[in-house]
């Protein structure tokens, strides 16, 4: 692994986006001068292209544990693959007019699940406990012939949290339902063997792991009823139609094999430094918390509500210091509620929306890990001394009551 | 990351008149927590003068709304009473270069603080007027509430309707899918359906317009200008009439019309408005395009 480009700052907004790996631009180049041709071709040029594609195409089977390469299917981006996954099972199922899903999936999955009950689609959204985890008896109650699709995330892009994907997947083969995982957050964190789960469809995004953006893939089981979402030319055996993103799909390839390189380090190594980082910042800072199930979560990510000041705010006074990290404040999402996923576990507004999400990577250090332990405090100090939920000392005497502003 | 101002930032890192005020005999507490934001002012106000000797905020809140409460502060340090219930969301905005859209109801919590604390210290008690619904139309920052009283109190059916008297939709069209399910719900309440197809209602005709003479006619033309510019300079712009020619009508955007995305479809109204003033066809074009026609 080639040492990251020197920047300045700290980067620990990895569940947003990753850097693109040295090694994976590297591979990309070629592909945008002197490899340009078409795989569709017969000539040379799109043949190079074609055999290019098949091996990442195997890259990527090797990463999720896909049985056949052919159950690869390259799409533009995670979003792509979670449309075509649910818009396929419930055309291809033409009887069957429910969805299950749960209430803290990604906007790609959420939306349009909201989106579809305006067309007359039933939607079943499994809630979740305090620690984000699901109840599996509510599920296995609404699993009927009359469910075109399961769509459960397999890791939470916020609080990290596992869902019990494959456990969820059986359950759903034995009714004859198909199952679908939104896998963006865990692929190349968590190891993956498709084969030998019950999961019919998956949703992967390139830059997620080190990949650039605009590429992703739909695992497509084999003998999965299928209908594609965009129709046309026969790439990608017809199941997404368009001429190949040959330089991305390289890339993704190559960060794929990476990824299985380093999935023990991703264990080890980044586990070690993300726990570093929030037991050091739980001993600095009074009243903050971990949320999600800190026992159950993918090794990088870790989530802490300070409460009583705001999570924007923190952004941008971490920014000041170079260091980049996420918040399920309301600000920071551009609507005016915090994020749907500390609300679904029952966190208070004080916490949820101070809510801030340090996400790591490989390509972290301990040293740096140290500089965010030093730089947090300071700056919850600071917010906090600006807080009317705060006096000189603590929290004010019952903060709900003490400073409860009538709003319409 | 949001676009915000050197002087909200600065304003941000670096507060003015946080904690606190001593003494303060004046309170006002705004805000929401499910929003995020919340705010209380205190102020010392002198009892002889009514002047505000001193004032200072604190607030649970993101940059903008900490650096909204830090201008409001300064902006009204040393004002009267009076005086500084003038000043508007708009001044607090002003006085930081500008707030994003989605940010603008942080200075309209600075405003509503400030009165709430006048109120608080007039032993009056303030009711707040102001329904702030989720955020609709981003471009010309239009939220949910504004959107549904428009349509109820003017009877709007049509999302072109709504653009015309709200802006909603007026920009890059991503929330014509909400206006539409707003509409939707509207309509359903007063035991009508939403037809998407439907045609704004057309003006009522007036009765046979006669031949207008040349002088008659552009002055018809100018009042119609007149009438809009009102709502023009509401929102800091203008427009002036440059000339008449035919059937087209050449007119000057000046202000924060110049530039504005909006501006086309401001000349849509201007030039819907003078279509049914004159009881005919013109045509209502930027003067710049006069060059063009020699």
């Amino acid at each position: 692994m080639t040492a990251p480009p020197a920047t300045q700052g700290i980067y620990l907004d990895n569940n947003a986006t990753t850097m693109v790996a040295p090694e994976v631009v590297e591979a990309m180049l070629p592909f945008f001068t002197e490899q340009f041709g078409n795989p569709s071709s017969i000539h040379a040029y799109g043949n190079r292209v074609g055999l290019a594609i098949k091996q990442a195409r195997r890259q990527v089977q090797a990463l999720i544990g896909a049985e056949q390469d052919s159950e690869i299917v390259f799409t533009s981006c995670g979003t792509e693959s979670d449309s075509t996954a649910i818009l396929s099972a419930i055309r291809a199922q033409p009887g069957r007019n429910e969805i299950i899903t749960t209430v803290v999936e990604h906007p790609a999955v959420l939306s349009l699940c909201e989106h579809l009950e305006t067309e007359g689609y039933k939607v079943h959204y499994l809630e979740v406990d305090g620690k984000g985890r699901l109840d599996i008896e509510t599920y296995m109650d609404l699993l009927s012939d009359r469910v075109a699709i399961v769509s459960v995330m397999w890791a939470n892009n916020e609080s990290g949290t596992l869902f019990p994907v494959q456990e969820m997947a059986e359950l759903a083969r034995s009714t004859g339902v198909l199952f679908h995982t939104d896998a963006v957050q865990a692929v190349g964190k968590v190891p993956i063997d498709l084969k030998e789960t019950a999961i019919d469809m998956l949703s992967l995004s390139g830059h997620k792991l080190h990949a650039p953006k605009g590429i992703g893939v739909l695992y497509l089981r084999r003998n999965t009823r299928f209908r594609p979402l965009l129709r046309g030319g026969h790439q990608e055996r017809g199941r997404r139609a368009g001429t190949e993103n040959s330089a991305a799909i390289v890339g993704l390839g190559k960060a794929c094999e990476m990824a299985l390189e380093h999935m023990e380090h991703e264990k080890t190594a980044v586990r070690t430094m993300r726990d570093r980082l929030e037991q050091g910042i739980l001993a600095a800072v009074p009243h903050c918390f971990v949320t999600g199930d800190p026992a159950n979560r993918l090794p990088n990510t870790s989530n802490i509500a300070f409460e009583y000041i705001e999570g924007e705010a923190i952004l941008l006074m971490l920014n000041k210091l170079g260091i980049a990290a996420s918040s399920g404040s309301a600000c920071t999402s551009g609507s005016l509620e915090p994020s749907h996923v500390m609300r679904a576990m029952g966190i208070p507004l004080t916490a949820a929306h101070g809510t801030t999400r340090f996400s790591l990577s490989r390509y972290n250090r301990m040293d740096e890990i140290e500089r965010v332990i030093a730089a947090v405090p300071p700056i919850v100090a600071q917010l906090r001394r600006l807080s009317p939920y705060w006096s000189e000392t603590g929290p004010v005497a019952e903060p709900g009551s003490a400073f409860a502003p009538a709003y319409a | 990351m949001w676009d915000y101002s050197e002087k909200v930032q600065e304003h941000f890192f670096n507060p003015r008149n946080a904690g606190a005020v001593p003494e303060a005999n004046a309170v006002g507490d705004v805000g929401s927590l499910s929003c995020g934001d919340a705010l209380r002012l205190t102020l010392r106000v002198d009892p002889e003068s009514e002047v505000i000797l001193d004032a200072g905020f604190q607030t649970f809140g993101c940059g903008s709304a900490i650096a909204s409460s830090s201008a409001l502060t300064e902006i009204i340090k040393g004002m009267a009473l009076n005086e500084a219930l003038e000043v508007s969301n708009q001044d607090i905005a002003d006085y930081l270069d500008g707030l994003p859209p989605e940010k603008m109801h942080c200075s309209v919590m600075g405003r509503e603080a400030l009165q709430a604390a006048i109120a608080n210290y007039r032993g009056e008690e303030w009711k707040d007027d102001h329904e702030e619904g989720a955020l609709v139309c981003k471009c010309f920052a239009v939220d949910a509430v504004l959107i549904e009283d428009t349509i109820r109190a003017n009877g709007l059916s049509t999302v072109e309707e709504v653009t015309h008297y709200t802006k909603a939709g007026g920009g890059c069209s991503a929330c014509h899918e909400g206006v539409e399910a707003i509409l939707a719900r509207v309509l359903a309440e007063q035991g009508k359906a939403f037809d998407p197809y439907a045609k704004a209602p057309e003006a009522a005709s007036s009765p046979a317009p006669r031949k207008l003479g040349n002088l008659e006619r552009i002055r018809r033309i100018e009042r119609s200008i007149e009438a809009i510019r009102p709502n023009l300079q509401r929102d800091h712009g203008d427009v002036e009439l440059i000339d008449v020619d035919g059937r087209n009508v050449f007119v000057n955007m000046t202000g924060a019309c110049a530039g504005c995305q909006m501006a086309s479809t401001t000349l849509d109204g201007i030039q819907q408005r003078i279509v049914e003033d004159l009881g005919e066809f013109v045509r209502v074009l930027p003067a710049q395009a006069m060059a063009g026609r020699g």
